[in-house]
């Protein structure tokens, strides 16, 4: 099984269209990889569905980056 | 390979009926819903008829959980739709100062709040696929007015302005959607006006005679087919020449 780490970044990577070497954890969705606010929502989609949980939208809209959703995930999770 | 998955609200007769059947045909699984088991039935019974892959739902578009519920049996049953045709509608005609509150909401609700629960309920799995087909079947009345129609009017031009902003926000999700605006069209509901209120109609369309469900349904049909790809944020009049933008 693949880390916490490892699976964000894989659908960051596939939601944004981006290599997944070129997804660093202090990378910003909108401002570095290129997201818009479609792909922002479509992003936290996918990670609800592949950590099968409910991200509610006031806290969907504070993940803007990739460590901010690992950690949001971690401490949710659990 | 499975079939992709068309959803057409209203389907038990007129318009919407003539649409499910016109996707079906084109190799969809349709699923048509109806505000009742009962129609529902008849739904199911009409596409085995017709040779067509669907059945019916019972749905009623003005409630959430309704709309919620049927899509999740949808969804697991068949597949999220990546086709959705939002036909239901229905009229409470009466002039302005004698509209009642229900008549008003009853005909805003079911016409166009509909508009926002179906799509909705639908866009996550067209996003996923990256292919989807949203067709809302407004009305010329939309766009012309009509004395006593005042709610009916208001919900069929928001639903062309919802069309019209749904397309710019999803269009890079390859998805279309596109309205048709049928002019007088021989169905039920046309059926409640009088004889005399169908022949003065007759002589302000250049074609002198009321449409059929199926010329509406061939423009559906159009707008789902991949050539029409490239058409989003348009509402294709089909009056016989009543109206012309």
């Amino acid at each position: 099984m693949s880390s916490i780490e490892e699976r964000v970044k894989k659908i960051v990577a596939e939601q944004l269209g981006v290599k997944e070497e070129d997804v660093s954890e202090s990378a910003s969705f909108v401002e570095d990889l290129g997201a818009d606010s479609l792909d922002t929502v479509e992003l936290v989609m996918a990670l609800e569905e592949e950590f099968e949980t409910e991200i509610p939208d006031e806290e969907a809209e504070k993940i803007t980056t990739v460590r901010l959703a690992i950690d949001y995930i971690k401490a949710n999770l659990q | 390979m499975t079939a992709k998955v068309a959803l057409v609200t209203g389907a038990s007769r007129g318009i919407g009926q003539a649409i499910a059947i016109a996707i079906g045909n084109m190799g969809y699984q349709v699923i048509g819903t109806a505000t009742t088991d009962g129609g529902a039935d008849a739904i199911t019974a009409h596409f085995k008829a017709s040779g067509i892959n669907g059945v019916g739902m019972m749905m009623n578009v003005s409630n959430s959980e309704s709309v919620d519920a049927t899509l999740k049996a949808i969804t697991e049953q068949f597949g999220a739709p990546a086709v959705l045709v939002n036909n239901a509608g229905i009229t409470k005609d009466n002039l302005m100062l004698r509209m009642k509150d229900d008549e008003w909401y009853d005909v805003i609700d079911t016409n166009l709040n509909s508009l926002y629960r179906l799509s909705k309920a639908c866009l996550r799995g067209m996003t996923k696929a990256r292919w989807g087909r949203i067709i809302n079947i407004s009305s010329v009345v939309g766009a012309m007015g009509n004395a006593g129609q005042t709610n009916y009017a208001a919900a069929k031009a928001g639903m062309d302005g919802f069309t019209r902003a749904l397309a710019r926000e999803i269009g890079s999700r390859g998805i279309t959607v596109n309205g048709v605006a049928p002019g007088f069209i021989d169905t039920d509901m046309t059926k409640k006006l009088g004889d005399d209120q169908r022949e003065a109609l007759k002589t302000q369309i250049p074609l002198q005679r009321l449409g059929s469900p199926e010329e509406i349904a061939g423009v559906v049909a159009f707008l789902v087919s991949d050539v029409a790809g490239y058409v989003t944020g348009e509402t294709i009049h089909v009056n016989g020449g009543m109206y012309m933008a």
